[in-house]
């Protein structure tokens, strides 16, 4: 997994509440067995006019022109703002995927559902909660400057304003060190192997029923 | 100390609780589905590792089998090849698959706990968010991403921060009429789908205990629409009386010894939550969502929304967008709404008591002319037989419904079935998001009686007044 720990990058904002992965990604392209190629698809009913199919060359596609990830200024985004409870819905990790795809790593939003939050730690993708208050600010400034990138700083847990402000952000320590050292956590968790025997064990005796 | 359920069941599967504040916590079943896991077989392939213990884990396909035409086999090339991937890695791995022609194939939430794969007190995971299902039974049961597939092949075990426990009561005997899916769209409409976010939810109260096995699976299959990471219902002589007999449950003196250790499966009298919800089973009229996430629901008595009624600008804005995409106006009375189409299926609402209700209302009447397709999937093999055994086949086929083999189907369409643009339908399963059933298409969430007695009327109609 690719690390995380500072970046500094173009934002683009998705300015809607209750983001669900189906609209993320929608299901047709659940169907590939590969875990990359699927940043063309990012929001493909809200993106395109048509509707995708997997393995469709995206190029020459009708695009939304109203759609905020067609709009020239936020090409090239690595930061995405969203709204309250974004990734709320089906488990499928192919969200991420997508958004890691297309080249975002970093969404910032006042919520996330729980298990997209959790997958985004899986695969370089840092999901950052601040308050709607301080998401208020960062939604006007991107709309009101054309190029605004923030510096997200994960060892500091801070995210920073071109202007300076600085907003703080929580992030539970075993997933940040995860996350900053772009470490494999079956790698981590088989050198307690012998705890799990032992647990198993155990197990197996008194609640012989479980295996 | 006193303990609530959930606490009872995590500290059963406590490996190790490390500095962190994570927790390693023990995997007993993993259900394993075509879509979420060839990256996970693939990822154990590409570091040379083997599953910890194959015999945790059970496997069918079923979100993309067809429903229909089975003697052709999968027609969509791509679909062909996840079912297919999946056959060949559960064979490489050695994991147990129900595979399609089996009568054991069905929606994994459905197999599951009718081959007693699922027990009380378990820790259960899927690469599915509906797997908070299995709680039904008194078990932690958390859907989890493909990385975390991998995980639990590879380690029978996840790294969990602990949720915090919150119990939704609701007190009461429930009216006629209301069922499992009613009280489930009820409590997120009351809650959000927010409301969960960061908690297992308890369901406690008179009405939740007077639910059926498959009414608790239906309510806790939600819970994930309201954002909790579980639902869990305590075990009760109910739960005990579903699981006896089936094909994977124990038997003899292990039996007995897994009873005793059940009767513990409750929350202490003077356990504490972390947050309480207090509601009356009185208050629950059959309800229907009007829009496009399961908190917009109103009871079929109701209309859409006013947008001037909304509590802040973010919410009006989030009306107007599912209004149009509905195509629908403000004040609009949900029994005026017609519809094009009726899917009864889901790991929501594809077990027998679902069809043995839907078949009540719909027997002895036709599907009205303006429905274009109603189709009852069921969410197994056996599901479907049991129901052909009682002649419910036959009641929907008069109907006019269409009768399909088991599999997700509908519910997301990512199969042959689904919905064209701006068609509209009374479906039971559990997400009414945009795009769901087909792009375009627009969901409304209903129970089985009440998505048989639109198919019959042609629009939403209460059937508390069904004759
Ligand atoms: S029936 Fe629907 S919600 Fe349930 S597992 Fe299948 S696709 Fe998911």
């Amino acid at each position: 997994m690719q690390a995380f720990t500072t970046l500094n990058g173009l934002v683009v904002p998705m300015d809607r509440a209750n983001v669900d992965t189906d609209a993320i990604i929608p299901k047709q392209f659940l169907k590939s067995i590969k875990r990359t190629g699927y940043g063309p698809f990012l929001f493909d009913e809200w993106r395109y006019e048509d509707v995708g199919q997997p393995e469709m060359d995206c190029s020459n596609r009708p695009k939304r022109g109203d759609f905020v990830l067609n709009q020239a200024r936020y090409q090239g985004a690595q930061v995405m703002l969203a709204r309250e409870n974004f990734g709320c819905g089906s488990s499928r990790e192919h969200a991420p995927w997508a958004i890691l795809d297309y080249g975002v790593s970093c969404v910032i939003a006042p919520s996330f559902a729980d298990i997209f939050y959790n997958n985004c730690f899986k695969n370089g993708i840092l999901p950052v909660v601040i308050s709607d208050t301080e998401m208020d600010v960062l939604f006007a400034e991107t709309a009101a400057i054309e190029g605004y990138a923030l510096t997200v700083d994960l060892d500091a847990q801070m995210v920073m304003t071109p202007s300076g402000q600085s907003f703080s952000f929580e992030v539970d320590d075993f997933r940040k060190h995860c996350l900053l050292h772009g470490l494999d956590d079956i790698g981590l968790t088989l050198q307690d192997a012998a705890s799990i025997k032992n647990y198993e064990k155990k197990r197996q005796q008194d609640a012989p029923w479980l295996f | 100390m006193a303990k609530t359920l959930f606490e009872k069941v995590w500290n059963q599967h406590v490996v190790k609780q490390n500095d962190d504040g994570s927790t390693l916590l023990y995997i007993d079943r993993q259900l394993v589905h075509e879509v979420t896991s060839p990256q996970a077989f693939e990822g154990l392939r590409a570091a040379g590792r083997k599953p910890w213990r194959v015999s945790a884990s059970l496997a069918t396909p079923d979100h993309n089998v067809p429903t229909i035409g089975l003697e052709h086999g999968i027609t969509d090339p791509v679909a062909k090849i996840q079912v297919e991937a999946l056959g060949a890695n559960c064979q490489e791995f050695g994991i147990e698959e129900f595979a399609m022609g089996d009568i054991r194939q069905g929606i994994v939430h459905v197999v599951g706990p009718e081959q007693g794969k699922v027990l009380p007190g378990m820790t259960v995971v899927c690469g599915d968010s509906h797997t908070s299902t299995h709680g039904a039974l008194g078990a932690i049961a958390v859907g989890i991403g493909t990385s975390e597939v991998e995980h639990v092949f590879a380690t029978q075990t996840l790294i969990q921060i602990k949720p915090k426990v919150m119990r939704v009561d609701v007190d009461g005997a429930l009216p006629t009429g209301i069922t499992g899916k009613d009280v489930a769209l009820y409590i997120i409409g009351q809650i959000g789908t927010a409301g969960g976010t960061g908690y297992a939810i308890e369901f406690a109260g008179q009405a939740i205990r007077a639910l059926s096995m498959e009414g608790r699976m239906t309510l806790c299959n939600m819970t994930i629409e309201a954002g909790a990471r579980c639902g869990m219902v305590a075990v009760d002589d109910k739960t005990l009386a579903y699981v006896k007999g089936r094909p994977s449950a124990p038997v003899g003196d292990v039996w007995d010894q897994a009873v005793e250790a059940w009767s513990d499966l409750h929350s202490d009298t003077d356990a504490v939550f972390d947050h309480e919800v207090h509601l009356h089973a009185a208050d629950i009229l059959p309800q229907v969502t009007w829009g496009t996430s399961p908190e917009m629901v109103v009871p079929i008595t109701g209309s859409t929304p006013a947008l001037a009624d909304a509590k802040d600008a973010v919410q009006r804005e989030g009306w107007t967008r599912a209004l149009a995409y509905m195509g629908l106006t403000e004040n609009t009375a949900m029994q005026d709404v017609q519809i094009d189409k009726v899917f009864i299926g889901s790991c929501t609402n594809a077990r027998i008591e679902d069809f043995r209700a839907a078949a009540a209302i719909a027997k002895g009447h036709k599907i009205a002319g303006n429905v274009k397709l109603a189709m009852v999937v069921p969410g197994s093999g056996l599901v479907k037989a049991q129901a052909e055994s009682e002649g419910l086949d036959v009641i929907f086929k008069e109907a006019g419904f269409e009768w399909r083999e088991p599999g997700c189907s509908m519910c997301l369409a990512m199969n042959a079935d689904r919905l064209g643009a701006g068609e509209r339908c009374a479906s039971t399963s559990n997400r009414n998001f945009e795009g769901r059933q087909g792009a375009g298409g627009r969901t409304h969430l209903v129970s089985p009686a009440m998505a048989a007695a639109a198919a019959i009327k042609g629009h939403f109609v209460d059937v508390r007044g069904w004759s």
